[in-house]
């Protein structure tokens, strides 16, 4: 069973984001990047399904520019077998990027994909639904325990006020949520051995997708700032305060 | 312009999140359809219809419906798209997993999670956990677009009467089965719809102390949250979770206890209209952004702010 991870460079989640002067996006030069944190969790869930026998085969796949490369390095090391870039300077929206993973899926056959619920730049949460939807395939959206069963998957679910488990018929793609695992470190042994791994570079062309956006943004500005508002001694003196003050207490 | 709604509801009433997303679909502005998909939801679609500013509810009622499967759903909505020019849903976890299928089946793309409307085709959405608001444009012929409960006011439950439509169910793609769900139960109001939340953090220490501001809770009519840091202490369960990555909040009244403030847990709840925050650390972030704000051991001050509530 052949597992498909795809994982996306974003501005790392402990860098505090700066909106550019001209408001035409975030800052991203000279900032670190990492892997998405959720991607992370789903490669680490795809590890652990090849450590219980049931993968037999782990690629990671990253859609976006040449240094992309280094996310995937990252995926070697924590244990993707091999490794595909769709390389592109363009900007790559959801639908599109849906579409360039259908791509390689289909060259790749895998029985699962997993990926993160959303990249934390753009926060859209959208990439794996839609794949799902291309392949005509299930889908188990933010995951919180993954078994895989014969020629099914059981998916546990975090709904809005609680769990919920869902069959999937496989082949099917899976997001996960922060829950399903915690990601081992990377260690020095296998930062050197992923070097070794093959990594695959295509084009968008050669794989015949559209990549064209959909979506313009016309600005990016910084969300209004709250003021620091008063320190209070005590209990009694808040009460009064939110009573008498601010009124949201009777 | 003509609007969709994919309806939240349990098959008897409609949840109040639909009801912020109908308060977006106002101001795009134009005919808004409500669609009500579940099994035996006949009550449902008679809610949606009482709702103010709908023009039609369509009612999809099919055992193929009951368990809100994204596959069996989602080619209904496909099926239903052709004419609207705009396809709504509030963006629960419910409508992040089935809209996103539905953009990508009509080949166009989705706008997440919109806070405000600019006009028909030009939207505010918050991106890098709030940090930043992008407002972007969509080329596409049908709008898809979940809408953030907390960006926008709900539309009244009556003063509405629509025409009610029972459209014919789909088939079973046949991809995915329900197995079962555990809702938690809680007889306080609903996280992401209370006036008033009370959240603990780190602080609290443990899943007994945490206890201490259920009292305080009770008395105010409040919701309990936490922190994520609090939730991965395994102090309480994960959907009392507020932030980025759980629920984003925006009650009249947050009061935060024991939460130093990290940036993924104020992008959860920096829209609340007051901010309360108890902590012992006078440097603690979350100062930054409370309208009041006590220094000092909470095990003391909480206590002390159920006996003043009387």
């Amino acid at each position: 069973m052949k597992v498909l991870v795809p994982v996306k460079r974003v501005v790392d989640y402990n860098v505090k984001v700066r909106v550019k002067a001209d408001g035409t996006g975030v800052e991203t030069a000279n900032v670190k990047m990492s892997m998405n944190p959720f991607d992370e969790i789903a490669l680490e869930e795809a590890v652990r399904l090849k450590e219980a026998g049931k993968a037999t085969e782990i690629i990671a796949v990253s859609c976006g520019v040449q240094a992309s490369q280094e996310t995937l390095r990252t995926a070697l090391a924590i244990g993707a077998d091999r490794a595909v870039l769709v390389q592109t300077d363009a900007e790559l929206q959801p639908l599109a990027v849906a579409k360039l993973l259908c791509a390689v899926a289909k060259k790749e056959n895998p029985t699962i994909v997993l990926m993160g619920k959303q990249a934390i730049d753009d926060d859209c949460n959208q990439t794996g639904q839609m794949f799902a939807a291309l392949m005509g395939w299930a889908q188990g959206t933010f995951a919180s325990k993954v078994i895989v069963d014969g020629d099914k998957v059981s998916v546990t679910r975090e709904i809005d006020g609680g769990l919920e488990t869902v069959s999937l018929k496989l082949p099917a793609a899976i997001t996960v949520d922060l829950r399903l695992n915690e990601p081992r470190y990377v260690t020095l042994p296998n930062i050197m051995k992923a070097k070794k791994k093959p990594l695959e570079v295509l084009a968008p062309d050669a794989l015949g997708v559209d990549i064209t956006p959909r979506i313009a943004t016309l600005k990016v500005e910084e969300p209004p700032k709250r003021k620091a508002g008063v320190k209070v001694p005590d209990a009694k003196t808040l009460v009064e305060k939110l009573k008498n003050e601010a009124k949201v207490i009777q | 312009m003509s609007i969709l709604v994919i309806a939240e509801h349990d098959n008897q009433s409609i949840k109040t999140a639909t009801l912020n997303a109908l308060g977006a679909a106002a101001q795009i502005g134009g005919d808004i359809a409500v669609l009500v998909a579940g099994s035996e939801c006949a009550a449902a679609g008679q809610a949606a219809a009482a709702i103010t500013g709908v023009s039609k509810v369509l009612v999809a009622d099919s055992p193929l419906y009951g368990g809100q499967l994204a596959e069996n759903v989602a080619a209904l909505v496909v099926g239903l798209a052709a004419g609207h020019t705009h396809i709504l849903a509030a963006a629960t976890t419910n409508g992040k997993n089935v809209m996103p299928r539905i953009a990508a089946l009509l080949d166009v793309a989705q706008i997440s999670e919109i806070i405000a409307v600019k006009s028909p085709d030009t939207f505010v959405r918050p991106i890098y956990a709030g940090a930043a608001l992008a407002t972007v444009q969509s080329k596409d012929a049908i709008k898809v677009i979940t809408v953030r409960t907390t960006g926008f006011d709900a539309v009244p439950f009556t003063g509405g009467s629509a025409a009610v439509e029972s459209v014919a169910a789909g088939a079973d793609a046949g991809l995915s089965t329900l197995v079962g769900r555990e809702i938690v139960k809680s007889d306080r109001p609903e996280l992401a719809a209370a006036r008033i939340v009370i959240s603990g953090g780190r602080g609290m220490g443990s899943s007994e102390k945490f206890k201490i501001l259920e009292p305080v809770a009770d008395k105010l009519g409040a919701a309990l949250g936490a922190s994520r840091a609090a939730v991965d202490a395994g102090f309480v369960s994960n959907d009392l979770q507020v932030g980025q990555t759980g629920k984003v909040v925006a009650p009249e009244l947050y009061i935060a206890v024991g939460i130093s403030g990290a940036i993924q847990h104020l992008a959860g709840m920096q829209d609340s209209r007051v901010i309360v925050a108890i902590n012992k650390d006078e440097e603690a972030p979350i100062f930054q952004v409370a309208d009041y704000g006590i220094v000092g051991d909470l095990f003391q001050i909480v206590p002390e702010l159920e006996k003043e509530l009387g």
